[in-house]
């Protein structure tokens, strides 16, 4: 991330090739969606729909996931709405700096997902303007890609779902990490990444997908609560 | 429930969960203690994330080749590589070494 001082058309234009890097692995993953949507019975149009009005992966590989396998529908509903809470405390710890109302926010919300959120509170350091554009342009970016990589993935079907080979499963997190690394500049910070880092890879045999991160979320929540019942 | 049934219902209720994140009141956000909260609420978010996609495949704990990229995005990081280096390193790591296995 650039410094501030540099000025804002340096940080517009860092925040925007961010948002299109993340638009761009993210996006890939929406051809193994495609391509698993299909493969698990669905049509094409089914496929593409989920993209466009869930828009939010973990949630949609849970519900093909379920479906799939031969789950019922309402159970499939269950969880994948279940993993789509995270985003309540995405949605949360933006609303101060997005400050949208009316329609803005009609559209905002659907664009608050994993990746838009990490870009916006990643660009905070550099001012609200700078989370506010991280936001809008890697939601949009990523809604693009997603919906076409999506596309492209059920029309062609398992041919091309092999997004692991191209290493992209591994720019996801690496993104992620880049994006939390100038944060971690006290020992508070330290330890609340360590901590919910730890807490949530424990989490995962243990819960379904998406909610270790969730558990994670609480793992600041109780660090403040500590401090203030000891000071 | 159909399958259509079942796209529809869990959209409604994923953009539900999205816009009342978006709509919490100002106050209480300001209140002190989610103040303190909004400081290290992303450090648990990012934290969180990028373990879980590192370490982890659907509900078990995995170590492959994603492990020695993000080994080597720590490394460009200390470097102080820029954000595109650092994720091109990590991908080029995990390719490379699932091409070479």
């Amino acid at each position: 991330m650039t410094e501030a001082v540099e000025g804002w058309p340096v940080t517009r234009a860092s925040v925007l090739r961010t948002a299109l890097s993340v638009g761009v692995a993210t996006g890939a993953y929406g051809v193994s969606f495609g391509a698993l949507g299909v493969a698990g019975g669905l049509s094409v149009v089914q496929t593409c729909a989920m993209s466009v009005l869930l828009f939010t992966g973990g949630s949609q590989f849970a519900l093909i996931g379920v479906l799939g396998g031969g789950g019922s529908p309402v159970s499939g509903t269950a969880s994948a709405v279940l993993l789509g809470v995270r985003n309540v405390v995405y949605g949360a710890s933006l609303a101060g700096m997005l400050r949208l109302h009316g329609l803005r926010r009609l559209v905002g919300a659907q664009l608050v997902i994993d990746e838009s959120t990490a870009v916006a509170l990643g660009a905070e350091p550099n001012g609200e303007r700078a989370s506010r554009l991280g936001f809008w342009a890697t939601g949009l970016a990523v809604f693009v890609l997603w919906n076409l990589a999506t596309l492209v993935g059920a029309l062609a079907g398992s041919v091309i779902g092999d997004t692991a080979a191209l290493g992209l499963d591994a720019a996801a997190p690496a993104a992620f990490l880049a994006l939390l690394w100038p944060r971690l500049n006290s020992r508070p910070t330290w330890l609340t990444a360590l901590t919910a880092a730890l807490v949530a890879v424990l989490a995962v045999p243990f819960v379904p997908a998406g909610v270790p991160v969730l558990i994670a979320a609480l793992v600041p929540a109780i660090a403040v609560m500590a401090r203030r019942r000891t000071a | 429930m159909t399958t259509w049934g079942a796209i529809l219902a869990t959209a409604a209720g994923c953009y539900l969960l999205k816009l009342a994140g978006l709509s919490v009141p100002q106050r209480v956000l300001e209140h002190p203690v989610m103040a303190r909260m909004s400081d290290l609420l992303p450090v648990a978010l990012l934290a969180a994330l990028a373990a879980v996609q590192t370490f982890s495949t659907g509900d078990s704990l995995v170590l492959d080749a994603r492990v020695a990229g993000m080994a080597v995005a720590v490394v460009a990081l200390l470097l102080r590589a820029p954000f595109l280096v650092v994720v091109g390193a990590a991908a080029a790591t995990a390719a490379l070494l699932r091409l070479i296995n």
